[in-house]
């Protein structure tokens, strides 16, 4: 066995150098070799090997290679390690087998390896029994189009029952065929890339309308020249509508941040009429909430560590609508009615929380890693992805604006903070205890920013400087909104979003917030009291 | 009520002298005995995530050289200030630093805008600045050493690389970066570059984002958009903390290193920490040294500082890595602690003179110099692929140290500019001679 093993490794190095001749097919076991090798071209020659024979017995060693699960060592054996990184089982054989760990050697790949690597995997894997196995082969075969697929593509399409993989097949076939010399071909192809392709395929069908300086069209028949450019005409207008969806959907996502960032500080400043430069350093604690119910879960509850969510929701509600409610009774109660002592209070406890945070921290940004559950994300259209961790926040979002707005209509808390804030002198001739109410509120208000604060640790970055970049959308949002009016910043912060996203193609991220701002400032200047207005004695008051 | 008032004023005065007194006392007090060491990196904001363990190296050089015996027989004695992100502070705290603290040599700055900002105050007041970073050239100064890259040894070769079929032979082009000067000078000198080589404007996309920007879904919505036209490559000059946004959006939409890869310049081991690579695995970074580099300087160099990192219990613990700009750091500390033994005084113009044609054995696995005339090193490139574990497989390396440019020959303006400190042209700046034999012999530049 080690003999012709280490021939092996010598005939495969020699064809790196040597061209192989057509007619001699080459061994499966010399093919296989050549991955466990130390260079990168014995290992790229293998693969076009073992593609030649197209042998699914390779499959497991190239799925090994890819996942840097193939090990090799100096005699040649070739073997492959499970997940848990202590079965070893020989690549040839398929016999488990015992080896030293550490006398054993992991092939190095690249991009070109993997670039030819995936294909090869893919087009093995079109007889798996998994349908969405056999979906991510062949998106990957449409990705990535090479003529040794055509035939293992065909005989997939004869058995396929499901109708999504097909779709993707006939157009994986589609662009290879586009290349063949068969003018009846290339017009079915451009038919079916009409019909199912999207904007990948786009450029193919352009190229083929080129025109040389001789006039020369790249695509001789004008048939299919007509075919394509009706597919093309096709393919615009879906990639069109699937940009303006995208842009909406992002626009969307970017909304359900700035609302969970303004909603907390549309009680605070809206209702109360504080103008509470701390409340940035409310999201911030709310996120540092997370990291550190996340640290407790690692040291305490490990199993459990993708639901600590569900944990740090309700914490950091609490811990900031008690810091919240400490503010309130420690500083701002004795500053109502003075707005400018108010703004330099707050601003000052900010740069208290936040020294305190760096103290306790450190300066650097902490991780809050994503549960797994929220990693990824969504095709939802071609093209247009939508990260799990955006679709919470946006459902996250529409729940927090639900529960506070029942809270507010329906609730008796939120009956007397709609009295006092209205009409305070009233408010306590009946009863009310105004001075407890001013304290809920600001940390109801409080509460909800720590939950915005959760929300934000899961789409950027957690540092003690993080409330500093969100203060201004904030205001932006609640001002435009008009103050005092939850609904107005539902929809100011739905405005704002979409139209950064629609800018932002255009203009850039730097000159669309630069417009942004500039229509805020135009906007505020014709209609000073924000989208909605408040009306009757409540705006007098 | 009038003397009264001008009593106060007179003890004030006093007071503010007397205070002034004793402050210059204890400072010159402390200068007899050690020689003082700056070091002005961001420990907070933005660019902390970068900066934080530029400042630790330095301090773990000095803590090395201290038990060596320090430097000319004294005690190396650190100064840390904190310019927090803000350029215009790193122009105060550069002050503070050489005129307060009376500091013989800076090690700091990161992003070339609070280079920038400090410059013209070691220019004035004639400081000493190591700059550990990969920048875009375009500058040289009397004061400053520069122990990053220049372009023609990250940006160009980097390019290149994803040009060749190893690379993925890239037609199209995306160059991504944060809006500022490094991201933009360096990116006009990649489109000269990619014109020069046949890539037409069309196929390049230029895009910035502001400083510490975290939504990117748009960006690389539009990345994937512009990818559909044939092959292409990123090129990211994004700096700072906003590389942890735009990393998870690119896993999130699913864009794969083998379909469009994305090459970092500043983007190493230490921004990678702390974000999930399994699906970043084969995006690309180009530097002059990884930690996965395996070589006896290397292994010495990684060992020392996690022995560090454990003995003063620095935040990450076991997961610190070392990097690139850190590396530069070790290498500039040691250049630093020759020149000064070899002059034997830590006077900037000495010192400064003794630099040139200093060499150090660095963890990259060559041995580097300072060249004598542009104040750059000359260093190996090596092009690595991020891997699961947050570190680097080396996919490709020159075969040995190459010359700075410090003036990039692919822009027009810049082509005929030359950096030389040494005799005659001592300028950093311009395409003759500062010094010229007045007569019968003009420099042949002049003609």
């Amino acid at each position: 066995m080690k003999l012709p093993g280490f021939m092996a490794i010598v005939i495969t190095m020699a064809f790196a150098g040597v061209e192989v001749r057509a007619e001699e097919a080459p061994d499966f076991n010399e093919a296989l070799q050549g991955l466990g090798s130390k260079s990168r071209t014995t290992i790229l020659k293998s693969i076009d090997q073992l593609s030649e024979l197209n042998d699914p017995r390779s499959l497991s060693a190239l799925e090994a290679l890819l996942g840097k699960r193939l090990r090799s060592d100096d005699h040649d054996g070739l073997f492959i390690v499970d997940e848990s990184g202590e079965i070893f089982v020989d690549a040839l054989t398929g016999e488990e087998v015992r080896v030293d760990p550490d006398s054993l050697k992991t092939p190095r790949i690249n991009n070109r390896v993997r670039r030819s690597l995936k294909p090869l995997i893919a087009r093995l894997r079109l007889r798996n029994p998994d349908v969405s196995i056999r979906l991510a082969a062949a998106e990957e075969l449409e990705n990535r189009p090479s003529a040794d697929a055509a035939d293992s593509i065909r005989l997939a399409l004869e058995e396929e029952s499901d109708q999504t993989v097909r779709n993707v097949l006939e157009v994986a076939l589609a662009r290879i065929e586009l290349k063949s010399d068969d003018p009846q071909l290339r017009l079915g192809a451009v038919e079916v890339l009409g019909e199912h392709g999207d904007r990948n395929q786009e450029a193919e069908l352009v190229a083929l309308l080129d025109q040389n300086e001789d006039g020369q069209f790249a695509e001789s028949d004008p048939a299919v020249r007509e075919a394509a450019q009706s597919a093309i005409q096709r393919i615009q207008r879906t990639a069109f509508l699937n940009d303006m969806a995208g842009h909406f959907f992002y626009g969307l996502s970017l909304a359900s941040v700035l609302l969970l960032a303004a909603l907390g500080l549309a009680i605070t400043f809206g209702l109360m009429g504080v103008i509470n430069m701390a409340h940035g350093e409310m999201l911030m604690l709310g996120a540092y909430t997370t990291y550190v119910v996340i640290g407790l879960f690692e040291q305490h509850l490990l199993a459990w560590l993708d639901w600590y969510l569900l944990i740090a929701v309700p914490t950091a509600f609490l811990v900031c609508a008690a810091v919240g409610m400490l503010l309130e009774r420690g500083v701002i109660r004795f500053l109502y009615g003075r707005p400018l002592e108010t703004l330099l209070a707050t601003w000052g406890i900010s740069l208290v929380l936040i020294q305190t945070v760096r103290l306790t921290f450190g300066a650097q940004n902490v991780e809050v890693a994503n549960p797994s559950w929220l990693s990824g994300g969504y095709e939802i259209l071609s093209g247009v992805v939508l990260p799990w961790s955006r679709i919470a926040i946006v459902m996250f979002s529409i729940t927090t604006v639900a529960v506070v707005w029942w809270l507010l209509q329906r609730t008796r808390l939120g009956l007397y903070v709609r009295a006092v804030t209205q009409n305070r002198e009233m408010a306590a001739g009946l009863g009310i205890a105004t001075s407890r109410i001013d304290m809920l509120t600001f940390g109801l208000g409080s509460g909800i920013a720590g939950l915005g604060g959760v929300a934000l640790s899961q789409v950027g970055n957690v540092g003690p400087e993080l409330g500093r970049s969100y203060i201004v959308d904030s205001f932006m949002v609640v001002v435009l909104g008009g103050v005092g009016n939850i609904m107005g910043t539902v929809v100011a912060a739905l405005g704002l979003g979409v139209l950064n996203k629609f800018l932002e193609p255009v203009s850039g991220a730097v000159l669309g917030k630069i417009f942004v701002l500039g229509f805020l400032i135009l906007f505020i200047q014709r209609r000073p009291q924000g989208i909605f207005a408040l009306k009757g004695r409540a705006a007098e008051a | 009520m009038k003397t009264k008032n001008q009593l106060k004023k007179i003890v004030c005065g006093a007071i503010a002298v007397a205070l002034c007194l004793g402050a210059a006392a204890a400072g010159a007090e402390d200068d007899d005995d050690t020689i003082k060491v700056g070091v002005l990196h961001s420990l907070s904001g933005t660019m902390a995530i970068s900066e934080t363990s530029l400042k630790d190296t330095v301090l773990m050089m000095i803590e090395e050289q201290n038990a060596k015996g320090g430097v000319l027989g004294k005690q190396l004695e650190a100064v840390v200030v904190d310019p927090a992100s803000d350029w215009p502070l790193f122009a105060e705290k550069a002050r503070e630093l050489i005129a307060v603290h009376d500091v013989d040599v800076v090690f700091g700055c990161w992003t070339s805008v609070s280079r920038k900002s400090v410059l013209p105050v070691f220019e004035e007041l004639n400081g000493l600045l190591f700059y550990p970073v990969q920048y875009e050239g375009e500058e040289s100064s009397w004061n400053v050493f520069y122990t990053g890259a220049a372009p023609n040894q990250q940006a160009i070769p980097a390019v290149e690389y994803l040009m060749s079929e190893d690379g993925g032979g890239a037609q199209r082009w995306v160059l991504l970066g944060t809006d500022y000067v490094y991201p933009r000078t360096t990116n006009k000198i990649l489109r000269y570059f990619l014109n020069s080589k046949g890539v037409k404007d069309s196929d390049i996309m230029e895009e910035y984002t502001p400083f510490g920007h975290s939504d990117y879904q748009t960006i690389v919505a539009n990345v994937k958009k512009f990818a559909a036209g044939g092959p292409t490559a990123v090129v990211s000059t994004i700096n700072g903390d906003s590389n942890v946004p735009f990393y998870k959006e690119l896993a999130a939409q699913g864009i794969k290193a083998e379909d469009i890869p994305v090459v970092a310049f500043s983007v190493g081991e230490e921004e990678l920490r702390g974000i999930d690579t399994a699906p970043l695995e084969g995006h690309l970074a180009a530097w002059n040294y990884f930690q996965s580099i395996d070589n006896p300087t290397n292994q010495a160099f990684i060992e020392q500082w996690k022995q560090y990192v454990k003995d003063n219990n620095l935040p990450g613990g076991d997961e610190r890595v070392t990097n690139d700009p850190m590396e530069a750091h070790y290498i500039g500390f040691k250049m630093w602690v020759q020149a000064v033994e070899q002059a034997k005084t830590t006077d900037v113009d000495a010192v400064r003179q003794a630099l040139s044609g200093q060499v150090v054995q660095s963890p990259s696995g060559y041995p580097i110099t300072m060249d004598g005339k542009n104040h750059h090193l000359h260093k190996p490139v090596v092009i690595g692929e991020v891997n699961h574990e947050g570190q680097f497989d080396i996919v490709w390396a020159t075969d040995g140290p190459i010359r700075a440019d410090a003036w990039s020959p692919h822009i027009p303006d810049s082509a005929s500019k030359v950096a030389d400190w040494s005799y005659p042209h001592l300028c950093g700046n311009c395409s003759e001679p500062k010094i010229s034999h007045s007569g019968a012999k003009s420099s042949p530049a002049s003609q």
